[in-house]
């Protein structure tokens, strides 16, 4: 899971060492914090984890050869959310990533936009979806991640990506638009 | 939901990462399935739904300064030795050092004021350390007492008694000059099975006082009371039941 990347991280970085990840990597912090908090849908424990991951980064730093420095800390920040949920939310992880496509009536744009609209409903549904799909849907669309860098990030062949990204957008639209009466009314 | 290329090309598509070729050939697909068209908007639907509704977390100001922080901690200051754990140690010893130097000179005379020793804990310790470098331990190298006290004579304005208690176990081994406290003292040297004791010697003014309970630092020992005008402080890494022994022996 462990990107080459990285490296061993047991130099002691010094002055100069700090001035290049100030300047490379730290300006991914909100990337790093926005990724850990989807994964692990929790504001507080992302905080933590998010700032284990940063000096995880800079111990591995010397192992950062250039390159994309956002996809390089990304993959740190996941691995370490895993980690964490491996620890502490064994069961989140325990749902299969390759789950079948179900054939689904196709959802029409308009009662997606409606559904959609509603940012408590949209939370909602992205936080349903087993942790693999949804990172690849905020890599991608909150984070704008082209599908090289997901790949390298989450570690899953480039060639599946595509496909990914078609289960993960199918699984959110069911969440959004087959929500029952009694999960909506959950939401209040 | 039979077209395959919703599974996949559409996604391409929408995402922009077909090759022109790929593009060019799901455009003109589209042309003609209206599933992929409808499937099409609601993914560009639904994009614009999580692009607009402002779900982007960005990490919190403190989060920054903590981890600045943590950056800080993590890298070796300029110049510095780059072995961060003999670093730690080494700071770790000066604090020590420190610490202990300032409990010595300045919080044990305080506590001790009542025995009021003319020196600190500290002077006693550092002259008995530094007697044991080589060549220090004796001015006079003598197990005769008779050699020894003589020798002091004219160099100190007073007289230590020295007396040898090999048949007790404490073996003269000599005298020396000392400084304790500013003043000029006698340092009387014995051993005990290979290990010396200091006994430091130096007139007072103050009543005679019985033994003192023990000091105990940096494994050292000491015992200290005054006695016919003589203020004596023994000084050993022995046990302090020795060392109370001979101080019982000089004592009478």
């Amino acid at each position: 899971m462990s990107g080459s990347d990285q490296g061993k991280g047991s130099d002691v970085l010094d002055a100069q060492d700090r001035a290049r990840f100030e300047q490379l990597v730290l300006p991914h912090l909100d990337a790093a914090f926005n990724l850990a908090r989807w994964i692990l849908k929790s504001r507080a424990d992302c905080e933590d984890v998010a700032q284990e991951a940063m000096l995880r980064a800079y111990r591995f730093f010397r192992g950062f050869h250039g390159g994309d420095a956002r996809a390089w800390l990304l993959q740190i920040v996941r691995n370490t959310c895993y980690t964490w949920l491996e620890k502490n939310r064994p069961v989140e992880l325990m749902t299969e990533f390759d789950e079948e496509l179900h054939p689904q009536p196709s959802t029409s744009p308009e009662a997606l936009a409606i559904a959609g609209d509603n940012r408590e409903r949209l939370t909602r549904a992205l936080e349903t979806l087993p942790p693999r799909f949804r990172e690849v849907l905020v890599l991608r669309e909150l984070e704008g991640c082209s599908y090289k860098e997901i790949a390298a990030i989450t570690a899953i062949p480039i060639g599946t990506v595509m496909s990914a990204l078609a289960r993960a957008r199918q699984r959110l639209q069911r969440e959004l638009t087959h929500a029952s009466p009694q999960e909506a009314s959950r939401e209040l | 939901m039979s077209c395959d290329f919703t599974r996949t090309a559409l996604h391409g598509y929408l995402d922009g990462e077909l090759d022109a070729t790929g593009a060019a050939e799901f455009e003109r697909h589209l042309e003609s399935c209206r599933e992929c068209t409808t499937a099409l908007g609601a993914e560009e639907s639904l994009r614009s739904s999580l692009q607009r509704s402002g779900l982007y977390e960005s990490a919190p100001v403190g989060l920054r300064k903590k981890i600045r922080a943590g950056l800080d901690a993590a890298t070796a200051p300029p110049g510095a030795i780059r072995i961060p754990a003999w670093r730690w140690l080494a700071v770790a010893a000066s604090i020590l050092l420190v610490a202990s130097v300032f409990w010595f000179a300045w919080l044990r005379p305080a506590r001790d004021s009542a025995a009021s020793a003319p020196f600190t804990a500290a002077e006693i310790i550092d002259a008995h350390v530094r007697s044991l470098q080589p060549g220090h331990l004796t001015d006079v190298a003598s197990t005769d007492n008779h050699t020894v006290k003589p020798w002091f004579d004219g160099k100190l304005a007073f007289v230590p008694p020295v007396k040898d208690f090999a048949d007790e176990g404490f073996s003269l081994v000599g005298g020396r000059l000392d400084v304790l406290g500013g003043q000029n003292v006698a340092a009387l040297v014995y051993s005990r099975r290979k290990h010396f004791i200091n006994v430091f010697v130096l007139p007072t003014r103050e009543p005679d006082t019985p033994i003192h309970p023990p000091g105990l630092r940096q494994g050292y020992q000491w015992r200290h009371w005054r006695r016919q005008g003589m203020e004596y402080c023994a000084v050993s890494d022995v046990s302090d039941s020795d060392l109370y022994e001979l101080a019982q022996l000089l004592y009478q």
